[in-house]
C-alpha cells in the first residue's frame, strides 16, 4: 500500500514530478560527465600513447611532438636527419626507434611512412603486437604499398587489392594529387590507438613522392622511441642531451606527463563545468523539495485520513519521504541513460576523430558517489514536507471543507 | 450478548484555547454508554461539539480528563501510536465528507482501512465493497462516482475490519434526503450484520427518527451551548 500511495502520489502531480526528474536526471548526468569525460579521457590519451615513451623530432614543442608523432594531429615541427635517426637507434638503452615520416594523405585521412619494425616486436600496450588482419600482409619496403588502419579502412570503403593516388599535405585539396600509385595490401588489426585510422605506407614511398623537395628524400618527421626495460635514466640522459645541450632537437619525455600538461591547460573550463554541474544539482534538489512540499501541501487532507484511519506519523514521513526518493531514483537512473548518451558522443568523437578509445564505464568513484549524492539530496529535499506531515493535526486536515 | 459495552464514556473533558488565550471548556460528559451491538443516534446542532467527541472516541484527539473506553479497551493513557493502532484494528469511522483518497480506486480506499488494521487484503476489500453493493465499481476513482456510491465505499472502507464500534459524523450531511435514507439503512443493516455497534451523530431529524435510542448532545453535555459558542 506504501509503494501504492507513492506512485499515485507522484502520478497526481506529473508534471512537477516529471520536471524534478529531469532536473535529478540532468544534474546526475552532467556531474559524471563532467568527472569522467576529463579522468577517462586523459586516461584514454595515455594509454593511446601506442606503446612509446617519447618523440623526438625538430626543435619546437613537446606536446606539438606528441600530438603529430603519436596522435597523428597537428603538422611536424620540422625535419630529422638520417643520421640523427641512426645515432638515437645505436643508443644501448633504446629498445626501438621507429621513424614516421609524414605529409600526405588521401582525402584527408593521413599516410605514415614509416619501416618494417612496425609489424616486427613493436607492441602498443604490453603483450598486443601490431598486426595485419588475416588475408592481408604488411607492406614492402621497397613497393609502393599500404598499410590501412582498421577505423581509415572502413571510412574509406576499401578492400585489399584497392589502388589510390595520395594527395600532397596534411588537408586534403583536390588540386594537389600525386601521380604515384599505391595498393592496399593489408589491413591493420584494430588496437583503439590512433594508428588505426591512418594509412601506413613504406616511408620511401611518401619521401620520394613526386613534388617533394629532393634534398629531404632521406629526412623523416619523428622518431618514436622505447626504451629498454629497467632503463630508468634514460629518459633524463636523452632530456640532458637534446633538450639541455643540443639546440636542434627536442625530445617529448615522458609522454603521460606532457599531456597531463595539455589536460591542464583546460583546468579552467573543467572547474566551470564543474560548477554548472553543481548548480544544476541544486536546483534539481530545490525542484525535488518543491514539488513534494506541494504535493504534500495539495494532499493535506490526504494524510489526515490516513492518519484518521490508523496510519501512524512514521508511515506518513515514510510515504513522503519515499516520494522525494523515487523522484531521486527515477532521475539517476535517467541521468545515467543522459551520461550514456553524452559518453557515447565523446566516444565516437574520440575515436573517429583521434583514434583513442574511451570507456565511459571505466571505474570511477563519481559513478558511486554521483547517484549517492542526488539520492541523499532527494532525501534532503523530502525532509521538510515529511516534518510538515509528522506534526499535522488530524483534526485540521480533516475539517469540512467550505 | 457481550456484557462488555461498546462505548464508555465517564467523566469526558475537553477544553480549546481560545483566541485570548483562555481555556475554553467544550464538552463535559460525565456518563455515556453504548452496548455492544447498539445503535444510538446522538442529535447535536452544529457547533456543538459532536465532531470533537467522535474524535476523541476515536482517538484522534485526546481529552483532558476522564476516560474513554472502547470494547472494554481504555483509549485515554494510551499512547497515540496505540490509539492509532486500536482505532486501525477496532474501529470504522464514516465521515459528512466521505474523505475517500482521490487517487486510490473504490478498492483500494476500502484496502486502505484495512491495510492499517489487520492487513492488506484485496478480497476482504472486495466482499466489504459487495456488501454495500458496488462491488462493480470496484475499480472506479472516487471522481467516477455519485456522492451516494462515494458515501457507500467509505461505508465499506469502515466495516472491512469488522470495527467494535461504528462512528458516523453527519453521514448524510452530503446527500440528498433519498440517498440520506440509503445509506443510514445500509449503515444500520451492515453493523447489524457484523454485530457491531453503531454512532451517529447528525443533526438532521430524518436521520435521527428511525433510531429507537436517540440522544441528544447538549443534554448529555454539562457545558452550556451558548459557552461553547463564544
Amino acid at each position: 500500500m506504501l509503494f501504492l500511495l507513492i506512485r499515485r502520489g507522484l502520478r497526481q502531480h506529473l508534471v512537477s514530478t516529471a520536471v524534478a526528474v529531469l532536473l535529478v536526471a540532468l544534474g546526475l548526468g552532467l556531474v559524471i560527465s563532467v568527472w569522467v569525460v576529463r579522468a577517462e579521457a586523459e586516461q584514454s590519451f595515455t594509454r593511446s600513447a601506442s606503446g612509446f615513451d617519447a618523440v623526438l623530432g625538430a626543435r619546437g614543442s613537446k606536446l606539438q611532438l606528441v600530438l603529430n608523432g603519436l596522435f597523428h594531429q597537428e603538422v611536424s615541427p620540422g625535419n630529422l636527419t638520417a643520421e640523427d635517426f641512426k645515432e638515437v637507434q645505436s643508443l644501448p638503452f633504446v629498445d626501438r626507434a621507429l621513424p614516421i615520416v609524414v605529409g600526405d594523405n588521401f582525402r584527408g585521412v593521413r599516410l605514415i611512412g614509416t619501416n618494417a619494425d612496425f609489424f616486427q616486436h613493436l607492441e602498443y600496450a604490453p603483450g598486443l603486437a601490431y598486426q595485419v588482419e588475416p588475408g592481408g600482409r604488411p607492406f614492402r619496403l621497397d613497393q609502393k604499398e599500404a598499410v590501412v588502419g582498421s577505423l581509415a579502412f572502413h571510412q574509406l570503403g576499401w578492400s585489399i587489392g584497392t589502388t589510390f593516388h595520395p594527395f600532397h599535405g596534411l588537408d586534403y585539396n583536390p588540386n594537389a594529387q600525386h601521380s604515384e600509385i599505391f595498393k592496399v595490401v593489408g589491413v591493420l588489426a584494430p588496437t583503439n590507438t590512433p594508428a588505426d585510422r591512418v594509412i601506413w605506407v613504406p616511408m620511401e614511398g611518401v619521401q620520394t613522392l613526386g613534388g617533394h623537395d629532393p634534398s629531404t628524400f632521406t629526412e623523416m618527421s619523428a622518431v618514436l622511441i622505447k626504451f629498454k626495460p629497467g632503463a630508468q635514466a634514460a629518459g633524463f640522459m636523452l632530456d640532458q642531451r637534446y633538450n639541455r645541450q643540443g639546440k636542434r632537437l627536442t625530445l617529448a619525455w615522458p609522454v603521460a606527463a606532457i599531456l597531463a600538461d595539455l589536460f591542464s591547460k583546460f583546468d579552467w573550463f573543467q572547474q566551470a563545468l564543474q560548477a554548472l554541474a553543481y548548480m544544476v544539482a541544486v536546483v534539481a534538489g530545490a525542484s525535488v523539495f518543491s514539488s513534494v512540499y506541494s504535493s504534500m501541501s495539495a494532499r493535506k487532507r490526504d494524510l489526515a485520513i490516513l492518519r484518521a484511519l490508523g496510519a501512524h506519523r512514521g508511515f506518513l514521513i515514510t510515504a513522503v519521504l519515499g516520494e522525494s526518493l523515487s523522484i531521486g531514483v527515477l532521475g539517476c537512473a535517467l541521468g545515467f541513460g543522459l551520461y550514456a548518451g553524452i559518453a557515447s558522443l565523446v566516444q565516437e568523437i574520440l575515436r573517429t576523430r583521434i583514434g583513442v578509445l574511451f570507456d565511459p564505464w571505466a571505474w570511477n568513484p563519481i559513478l558511486v558517489w554521483g547517484p549517492v549524492l542526488m539520492l541523499a539530496l532527494s532525501l534532503a529535499a523530502g525532509a521538510i514536507p515529511a516534518w510538515r506531515a509528522y506534526r499535522l493535526s488530524v483534526a485540521d486536515g480533516l475539517a469540512p471543507l467550505s | 450478548m457481550d456484557p462488555t459495552p461498546a462505548l464508555l464514556i465517564r467523566d469526558l473533558v475537553k477544553s480549546y484555547a481560545s483566541p485570548s488565550g483562555r481555556k475554553l471548556e467544550v464538552l463535559h460528559i460525565p456518563a455515556f454508554e453504548l452496548r455492544a451491538g447498539q445503535q444510538v443516534a446522538l442529535r447535536g446542532e452544529s457547533g456543538l461539539g459532536k465532531t470533537t467527541l467522535m474524535h476523541i472516541i476515536a482517538g484522534i484527539l485526546e481529552a483532558d480528563s476522564g476516560s474513554v473506553a472502547v470494547g472494554g479497551t481504555v483509549l485515554t493513557g494510551l499512547s497515540e501510536a496505540r490509539r492509532d493502532r486500536f482505532r486501525a484494528e477496532r474501529l470504522g469511522y464514516i465521515f459528512q465528507t466521505f474523505n475517500l483518497l482521490q487517487g486510490l480506486t473504490a478498492l483500494e480506499n476500502v484496502e486502505l482501512g484495512l491495510t492499517f488494521g489487520r492487513g492488506s487484503d484485496p478480497r476482504a476489500a472486495m466482499e466489504a465493497l459487495e456488501r454495500v453493493g458496488l462491488s462493480h465499481r470496484a475499480h472506479y476513482l472516487p471522481r467516477q462516482l455519485s456522492t451516494g456510491q462515494q458515501q457507500r465505499v467509505a461505508v465499506a472502507r469502515a466495516l472491512a475490519n469488522r470495527p467494535c464500534l461504528i462512528l458516523a459524523d453527519e453521514p448524510t450531511g452530503n446527500l440528498d434526503l433519498a440517498r440520506g435514507r440509503a445509506v443510514i439503512a445500509l449503515l444500520r443493516d451492515s453493523a447489524a450484520a457484523l454485530g457491531s455497534a453503531l454512532l451517529v451523530a447528525s443533526h438532521d431529524t430524518d436521520v435521527l427518527g428511525g433510531f429507537e435510542d436517540r440522544f441528544d448532545l447538549a443534554a448529555l453535555n454539562r457545558v452550556p451551548a451558548h459557552e461553547e459558542e463564544l
